[in-house]
């Protein structure tokens, strides 16, 4: 491939070649060995060990969207990384928060967001939300082979759509297969239990402070639960990463807010170390 | 059975570079200025839609005179470049002094190769640093040349009128609403005197500011903040002071102050 991009030469033909606005498609004609998809892998026997990102939550609230995860990465039964980031901004309105194999999604982040902001420039607008739902949804898939072997990624993205002027959750399948979710959603190993405990304290009524604690209760769940999802780490002062989109934009809540309502929470499970109590009727 | 002409290579040349000038100076001109907080892109178009200045990277931007598909090619030949650069290495890794020497080449082979018509196009890439010192403005005329600029430069078919315009008037450290408001003077000044009055709503203005808080930080200038920073120029006119409006770059979506 003649174009490399080290060299200061004049830009290749295919640069300067009017195409497709994707710089998926772009790297897929140009470099296609660049593409994760592309990479001929040898047969593999049984899993492969990498390191896993696990719990991924995310609730709506009137004027927007909260998007949050746990810090640990596992690798078998080991903690991998206990302060991993698995919460990413897609771009100004939009966010992906991704559990499975660490590595292969964190490329897939790099990848989707370089996707959004390619077309962006390249267009001079943004894509729509549904279009930025369906562009992740062609990335999964393309990742549809390694998932076989193990090495599955599967994210939630989330946004605040401007043209319907509220905010929207996705979820994702191995396959690609994608679903929008009403109010909240979660994915992950500890998302059995942070679902659980989003499906009884969600409203369609709560304010951005209450969206953002919920998320963190439904986390410490989890976390509860599920031994591959970290809860709040006060000795190391590791907390969740919790970010919230509006029409004013991408947000990531500051070490103080999210470490604020992260100790708030566990003071009240000190005394009631199940969590906040439903009505029965 | 006939013989082609002999034309020397000083005449081939000479004719391709007019023929490329004239193009360009049938476009209208634009200006690129330093102020104090980044770089800011000011030129005349009536069109909303097709751009003048664009984005080409975090710190990059792009302008352009000329004839448009030529530009406009060049333009996302420099976004798919970046991204890919980016992409393989790192964000810091592109440059707008990499991404100059680029376009140089492409538009001098371009230039010198007998088989194509050459670009009329006149670009300027510039990069905001950290500082002023930081900054980088590169002009690139339609032979493949670059030109390093301070300060200010204007690309075009009245470029070198404008250039001189700005030259005298121009100083460092001018806040947005001054470095606009003489960026506009100098558009709408003319050689015979007679100067022209733009009106906002065919002004394209974009910036890129080192004070935003986000990566990218090219961000268009339009509408209510556009007015409020010319309305600020008319204010500035009379007393000159540099602190005249610096919360002028909080409407868009993302600084949330």
């Amino acid at each position: 491939m003649e174009a490399n991009t080290r060299s200061t030469g004049r830009l290749p033909a295919a640069f300067l070649t009017p195409g497709s606005s994707s710089f998926m498609d772009f790297l897929g004609a140009h470099s296609p060995d660049l593409l994760p998809g592309n990479r001929a892998l040898p047969p593999v026997q049984g899993a492969i060990e990498a390191p896993h990102g696990t719990t991924i939550v995310a609730t709506t609230f009137p004027g927007g969207v909260v998007l949050a995860g746990d810090r640990r990465a596992t690798m078998g039964n080991m903690i991998a990384q206990r302060d991993i980031e698995k919460v990413f901004p897609a771009d100004e309105y939009s966010a992906v928060g991704i559990a499975g194999t660490a590595g292969l999604a964190v490329e897939m982040v790099k990848l989707f967001q370089l996707e959004l902001e390619h077309f962006e420039k390249v267009e001079g607008v943004q894509l729509s939300l549904e279009g930025k739902a369906n562009r992740l949804s062609t990335m999964i898939r393309s990742n549809l082979g390694l998932a076989m072997q193990g090495l599955a990624v599967v994210p939630l993205f989330a946004g605040f759509d401007v043209d319907r002027e509220r905010g929207r959750i996705f979820s994702y399948d191995v396959t690609g297969g994608r679903s929008e979710e009403t109010g909240y959603a979660a994915t992950g190993s500890g998302s059995i239990f942070a679902r659980g405990a989003m499906k009884k304290l969600y409203r369609d009524d709560l304010s951005e402070e209450e969206a953002t604690t919920l998320v963190v209760q439904a986390l410490y769940d989890a976390a509860d639960d599920d031994s591959a999802t970290g809860g709040p780490d006060v000795a190391r002062r590791i907390y969740p990463i919790v970010t919230v989109i509006t029409d004013e934009g991408f947000r990531r809540l500051t070490d103080e807010e999210s470490s604020g309502i992260a100790r708030a929470i566990l003071e009240r499970r000190l005394a009631q170390p199940d969590g906040p109590r439903a009505a029965l009727l | 059975m006939s013989t082609p002409f002999y034309v020397s290579p000083q005449q081939a040349m000479a004719d391709r570079a007019e023929y490329a000038r004239k193009g360009i100076a049938r476009g209208r001109s634009l200006v690129v200025l330093q102020y104090a907080d980044g770089i800011v892109f000011v030129g005349e178009n009536p069109s909303r839609a097709l751009h003048k200045f664009s984005e080409i990277y975090d710190r990059i931007g792009f302008a352009a005179a000329g004839k448009y598909n030529e530009y406009e090619n060049l333009r996302i030949g420099g976004v798919r470049y970046a991204d890919l650069r980016g992409y393989t290495y790192d964000r810091d890794d592109v440059t707008a002094r990499g991404l100059a020497n680029v376009y140089a080449q492409t538009l001098g082979t371009i230039f010198s190769s007998a088989g194509e018509k050459p670009y009329e196009v006149e670009l300027v890439v510039a990069e905001v640093g950290d500082a002023p010192e930081g900054d980088q403005i590169y002009r690139l005329p339609h032979d493949g040349s670059i030109v390093d600029e301070h300060g200010s430069v204007a690309v075009g078919g009245n470029a070198e009128q404008i250039s001189g315009y700005l030259d005298q008037r121009h100083r460092d450290g001018m806040s947005l609403a001054e470095a606009l408001k003489l960026a506009v003077q100098a558009l709408s000044s003319q050689a015979n005197g007679n100067d022209r009055e733009i009106p906002a709503d065919r002004l394209e203005v974009a910036v890129l500011d080192r004070t935003r808080p986000q990566q990218r930080k090219f961000k268009r200038i339009v509408g209510r903040q556009l007015a409020r920073l010319l309305e600020a120029e008319e204010a500035a006119t009379a007393p000159t002071d540099a602190p005249s409006d610096e919360a002028d770059d909080s409407s868009g979506p993302e600084s949330g102050e």
